[in-house]
């Protein structure tokens, strides 16, 4: 009779958390920067319709780096989530919080309890009336939530262009143009290249727009901008 | 049922496959009872009543209503809303049970939205036509107890670069006016002004006069129809949609537009030499 292996929990747990840090480490990167009228998104993403950022309700957006299915699930899961609760209640009952909270129980019942770990981290964003009440949650592959300000890197180049934003974030929140080209030169150096408006994925959640507070900035904006 | 912890969490994890981009069957899988029902024993008293119009110009097209809402010979309310922007490029009027209609309103705009957010593009004018088409037909049965719908749909279509409006009746059934239609109780008299004063080649300015003059002479011969109560200062919605999107035409412009056309209407009708019925009385003798 064959006797099952023995796996210690740590060492399982160590296994899933490795694999799923491998899968998203392939993937490339995805910046959000808090700037004077929001919150600006930066990835670096050829495709033009495959989109790592989007929109989630009036005043959320939703960022994901990774797996595209797993996290394209996720992302499709919010919006049904959200848009039930706004019509159950109303828009304003909708929070960053309360979808930060359900992707991490999702993500975390999916790392314990399925074999294969999502290969995947995303961003609830929601942009407030002042920077002060913007809300940035970090969700990992395990279901661990973190609350950040200022900014954010995830991703394959997740540490180098956090350690680059961390050192060159000004005191005062940077504008739309200067947050950009802080994110630009953030990729530049830590890619070693220079990217094409086309190969960049740009939106932003401006806080002065009407209710729904997404947009996304075409590539001739861009070069505008840049 | 409102949906719980539990409901939410399997929303998340529901394949992605299963509802596909629409609303009402994520509604449909999870939480049904936050549908609209689809069966009612009446008949019911509920507020109706009502005059909504479209009518297309050179860049677009008007969507305006009055805003009474009335259940039986009362009035049920004084400033009821019944134009209605379902996203930026298209607004619904509506006729009819007031109550499951500005449900289906909500449903339809939370269905767009849905749909844009989810597959990161709008729907066609087209589409938006019929999926408000499938939404009257699930109707149906509530109609035939009294609680009918019938909207009125009206948007920009960027792809044809022009306004387009579409009636419909209480089966669902989706016919695309040319140049102008009007509904509801007073939809007969709107439709009568507006024959006499549409043009193809309308500007926005006149587009938006014959719409208030049309809801005034709908509101003149149809108790259903509120028209501009000066008193209180409640006004008639009108609302234009063109390339640039959907702008609600503000309150001074319409007071302006209706004070106007009341002095106009008052000349031609005091002129007491040429009446042979006398509506005033004559004065007392002291």
């Amino acid at each position: 009779m064959a006797t099952p292996y023995y796996v210690s929990p740590e060492q399982l747990m160590k296994d899933k958390a490795d694999f799923a840090r491998k899968g998203i480490a392939r993937g490339k990167s995805v910046m959000a920067i808090e700037y004077s009228d929001g919150i600006l998104f930066i990835a670096e993403n050829p495709s033009a319709t495959l989109h790592k950022i989007s929109e989630i309700y009036d005043r959320i957006a939703f960022a994901g780096v990774g797996r595209f299915n797993e996290f394209e699930q996720l992302r499709i899961g919010g919006i049904r989530l959200v848009d039930v609760k706004g019509y159950s209640y109303s828009r304003e009952d909708v929070t960053a919080k309360g979808l930060a909270n359900a992707y991490s129980q999702s993500l975390g019942n999916i790392f314990t309890s399925e074999v294969k770990p999502y290969e995947c981290e995303v961003l609830v964003a929601a942009v407030g009336d002042s920077t002060e009440t913007n809300e940035l949650f970090h969700i990992l592959y395990d279901g661990s939530v973190t609350d950040r300000q200022g900014w954010v890197a995830m991703g394959g180049q997740a540490e180098a262009l956090g350690t680059y934003l961390k050192d060159k974030f000004p005191k005062k929140d940077p504008d739309l143009k200067a947050g950009l080209k802080l994110g630009h030169d953030a990729l530049v150096s830590v890619e070693g290249r220079e990217p094409t408006p086309s190969g960049l994925e740009v939106a932003v959640l401006d806080r002065t727009r009407a209710r729904r507070k997404f947009r996304r900035l075409t590539n001739e904006e861009l070069k505008g901008l840049l | 049922m409102i949906p719980d912890d539990a409901t939410l969490t399997e929303l998340l994890r529901m394949p992605v496959y299963g509802p596909g981009s629409s609303f009402s069957e994520v509604l449909k899988a999870r939480t049904p009872d936050l549908l609209p029902p689809t069966e009612a024993d009446g008949p019911f008293h509920v507020p109706e009543g009502t005059t909504v119009l479209a009518l297309r110009f050179g860049d677009g097209v008007i969507v305006a209503g009055d805003r009474r809402a009335t259940e039986g010979l009362q009035i049920a309310h004084r400033s009821i809303e019944k134009v209605f922007a379902a996203d930026d490029m298209s607004a619904v009027a509506i006729a009819g049970a007031a109550g499951p209609a500005v449900e289906m309103v909500r449903l339809f705009q939370t269905e767009l939205e849905h749909y844009e957010k989810v597959e990161g593009e709008r729907l066609t004018l087209e589409g938006k036509a019929n999926k408000l088409s499938q939404m009257i037909r699930a109707n149906l049965p509530a109609a035939m107890q009294g609680l009918a719908v019938v909207p009125l749909f009206a948007g920009y279509d960027e792809g044809r670069g022009q306004g387009r409006i579409f009636k419909y009746d209480i089966t669902g059934g989706r016919y695309e006016e040319d140049d102008y239609h009007a509904t509801g109780s007073g939809g007969k008299d709107a439709r009568s002004s507006l024959k006499k004063r549409f043009r193809s080649d309308l500007s926005r300015d006149d587009a938006v006069k014959i719409a208030i003059e049309a809801l005034f002479d709908a509101a003149d011969e149809d108790v259903g129809t509120g028209g501009p109560d000066l008193m209180r200062g409640i006004y008639p919605t009108v609302a234009s949609i063109t390339g640039a999107g959907l702008v609600e035409i503000a309150e001074p412009e319409i007071e302006r537009l209706f004070q106007e056309l009341i002095s106009e209407r008052r000349d031609q009708m005091l002129m007491p030499e040429t009446h042979t019925v006398d509506v005033r009385r004559p004065a007392q003798e002291s």
